[in-house]
């Protein structure tokens, strides 16, 4: 989409991140397209932070390449060149505690040269009414407001946001959407991880699901929910229906089964074709099926069967 | 500068203009389209100075230890006899000391502690990823101790000609003794806050606070010591930096070599040692 700078905003070949026994990263790889929005997603422990601190230059990778803007952000030359073209949203808080809302905005705004319009920008996120607030009588909501808020006041060029919207209530969560959308509009790139499967949804071009360390699945939210396990279809009808006919009608790659008496099940790509078949061989058999649904993969059901369900530390 | 070509490249992009009007206020177009720069240097760094000054100085509990205390011991001891401070006027004796412990104030037990809480709540980290280099960063610290430090000293030898203090010798004699003592404490106060937990640090900043005070020739000559403990405390920064400044305030000699030879190698030591071992998160 960008005219200018042909290379992606971030390159990963072969990331490796230990920290002692433990390899945190672990041959990574992930390129984010230029203006795009891209989430990283993951179970806790997988590598999320780890990978989007190695390219906010906090951790220098064990081995592997590593480009962000076509710099190398762990040499002190790729760092200092890097800084002033990122803008950077952390987990953890980074502000003065005995600071005021709107003073630590205005400071990074005066670390930059052609930072947004403070004032503007606290009005939006809805900082403007704190703005005198001591830092440390923030609620949870206004800090991780005031974090994007910091992480955007430079103008940034690629933005790095480390679960914007944990802790948020829904306006706020989706006023955080809603600049993240505009972000895109206006050619910022942004990256950011969640664990909340709408979010990515929403807001993403690009979806990289990490677990261990690597990327296991990647592709718009669309390719990831077709690709994953295939859709259902629900019916209730008599018990121990012989399904032997139906299965000889649906397409290939369809079946269908009874998980439980009375209880139908078929599965493969639902498409209303489908669904005519099947009620076609109700109305053959008499059989009127006291409640049909539907239902498509969501990236949440392609998260949980790419990761497991079984919780992480 | 070559992402201004980009930015410019942007702006063309198609955009649904009508959503703009119930976005909020800044949801023109293009408010986001980078410009990305860092501010020149000097703004940044005058910036960091200025917010860091801000910061040392709002600090309720620092101004008891940069402030108050200092202040009360000067006027307490000038004009109560509780402790015998040789020949001489009591507050001639006791300026020199209480401008060493407004060093130790500053540099030291203040900047320990505010660095020490902004390491753990990666203030440190969060600035790092900002344009301000982390030399920067330093240098901000320094001009908020030297700030913070000019107005103790205006406070305290304001207090003591208000207690008829007489001072002698050369002031720039005096000036350079605490600008290291200042470098000193610094780099103690940063080595501590680099490598300890805040807590730790904000104890440990404390105790050796007051532990300096008695004993390192503040308000206690450390003629008051026995003769090897003496020989100890001597050595001490602070014993170093308020015997020098006695030895030119109260007594008019010139500047005590041997007292800011003493200060140099502390200076030395622990800025080498803090920025060999100071960790940032």
């Amino acid at each position: 989409m960008q005219t200018a700078g042909a290379q992606a905003a971030v390159e990963a070949v072969g990331l490796v991140k230990r920290y002692g026994r433990t390899t945190a990263v672990d041959g990574l790889d992930l390129t984010v397209e230029r203006g795009s929005v891209t989430a990283v997603l993951g179970p806790n422990g997988a590598g999320k932070t780890t990978t989007i601190e190695a390219c906010e230059g906090y951790r220098r990778p064990d081995a592997g390449r590593l480009r962000v803007l076509g710099l190398d952000p762990y040499t002190p030359a790729g760092a200092a060149a890097l800084r002033p073209r990122i803008g950077v949203m952390l987990q953890s808080d980074g502000v003065y505690p005995g600071v005021r809302a709107l003073e630590m905005l205005r400071h990074l705004a005066a670390l930059h040269a052609h930072p947004l319009d403070v004032d503007a920008l606290a009005e939006r996120l809805g900082l403007a009414s704190c703005g005198r607030t001591p830092y440390r009588r923030l609620s949870g909501g206004q800090r991780q407001r005031l974090a994007l808020a910091l992480a955007v006041v430079g103008r940034p060029e690629l933005v790095f946001l480390d679960e914007p919207t944990a802790g948020l209530d829904p306006q706020a969560r989706h006023a955080t959407w809603e600049l993240v959308r505009e972000l895109r509009a206006d050619g910022v790139t942004t990256v950011l991880t969640t664990h909340f499967m709408d979010e990515a949804e929403e807001l993403a071009d690009d979806v990289a699901i990490i677990d261990t360390g690597r990327v296991i699945a990647r592709g718009t939210p669309a390719e990831l929910c077709r690709g994953g396990a295939a859709d259902t279809l629900r019916f209730g009808g008599p018990p121990a229906l012989d399904l032997t006919s139906l299965k000889a009608a649906l397409p290939a790659g369809a079946d269908v089964s009874e998980p439980s008496p009375g209880a139908y099940r078929v599965t493969g790509e639902i498409d209303p074709r489908l669904l005519a078949t099947v009620t076609a061989w109700c109305a053959q058999h008499g059989v009127l099926p006291d409640r049909i649904t539907t239902r498509r993969h969501t990236l949440e059901d392609v998260f949980l069967e790419l990761t497991g369900k079984e919780l992480r530390s | 500068m070559t992402t201004d070509s980009a930015a410019t490249g942007n702006t063309g992009r198609t955009r649904d203009t009508g959503a703009a009007g119930d976005a909020g206020d800044t949801a023109r177009p293009g408010t986001f389209t980078p410009r990305p720069a860092a501010a020149p240097l000097p703004r940044m760094i005058a910036a960091q100075a200025a917010l860091e000054t801000r910061m040392l100085l709002r600090h309720g509990e620092q101004l008891l230890l940069t402030v108050v205390i200092p202040t009360l011991l000067l006027v307490l001891f000038s004009t109560v006899e509780i402790v015998d401070t040789g020949d001489g006027a009591r507050v001639d004796f006791l300026t020199p000391g209480v401008l060493a412990l407004a060093v130790v104030s500053t540099a030291f037990t203040g900047q320990a502690i505010a660095t020490g809480f902004e390491r753990r709540y990666g203030v440190l980290k969060r600035l790092g990823a900002s344009p301000l280099p982390r030399w920067g960063l330093l240098c901000g610290k320094t001009c908020a101790v030297l700030v913070t430090l000019a107005l103790q000293t205006v406070l305290l030898t304001g207090t003591a000609w208000a207690l008829d203090w007489s001072p002698h010798g050369n002031p720039l004699a005096p000036a350079a003794l605490m600008l290291l003592g200042a470098a000193a404490f610094s780099g103690l106060g940063l080595l501590m806050a680099g490598t300890l937990r805040a807590e730790a640090t904000l104890a440990a900043a404390n105790l050796v606070f007051i532990l300096l005070l008695l004993g390192g020739g503040v308000i206690v000559p450390l003629e008051n010591f026995p003769g090897a403990v003496r020989t100890v405390l001597e050595l001490l920064p602070v014993s170093a930096l308020s015997t020098g400044l006695r030895e030119v305030l109260q007594d008019g000699a010139a500047m005590p070599w041997a007292q800011a030879g003493i200060l140099a190698v502390w200076s030395v030591l622990s800025l080498g040692a803090a920025a060999r071992f100071f960790r940032w998160e």
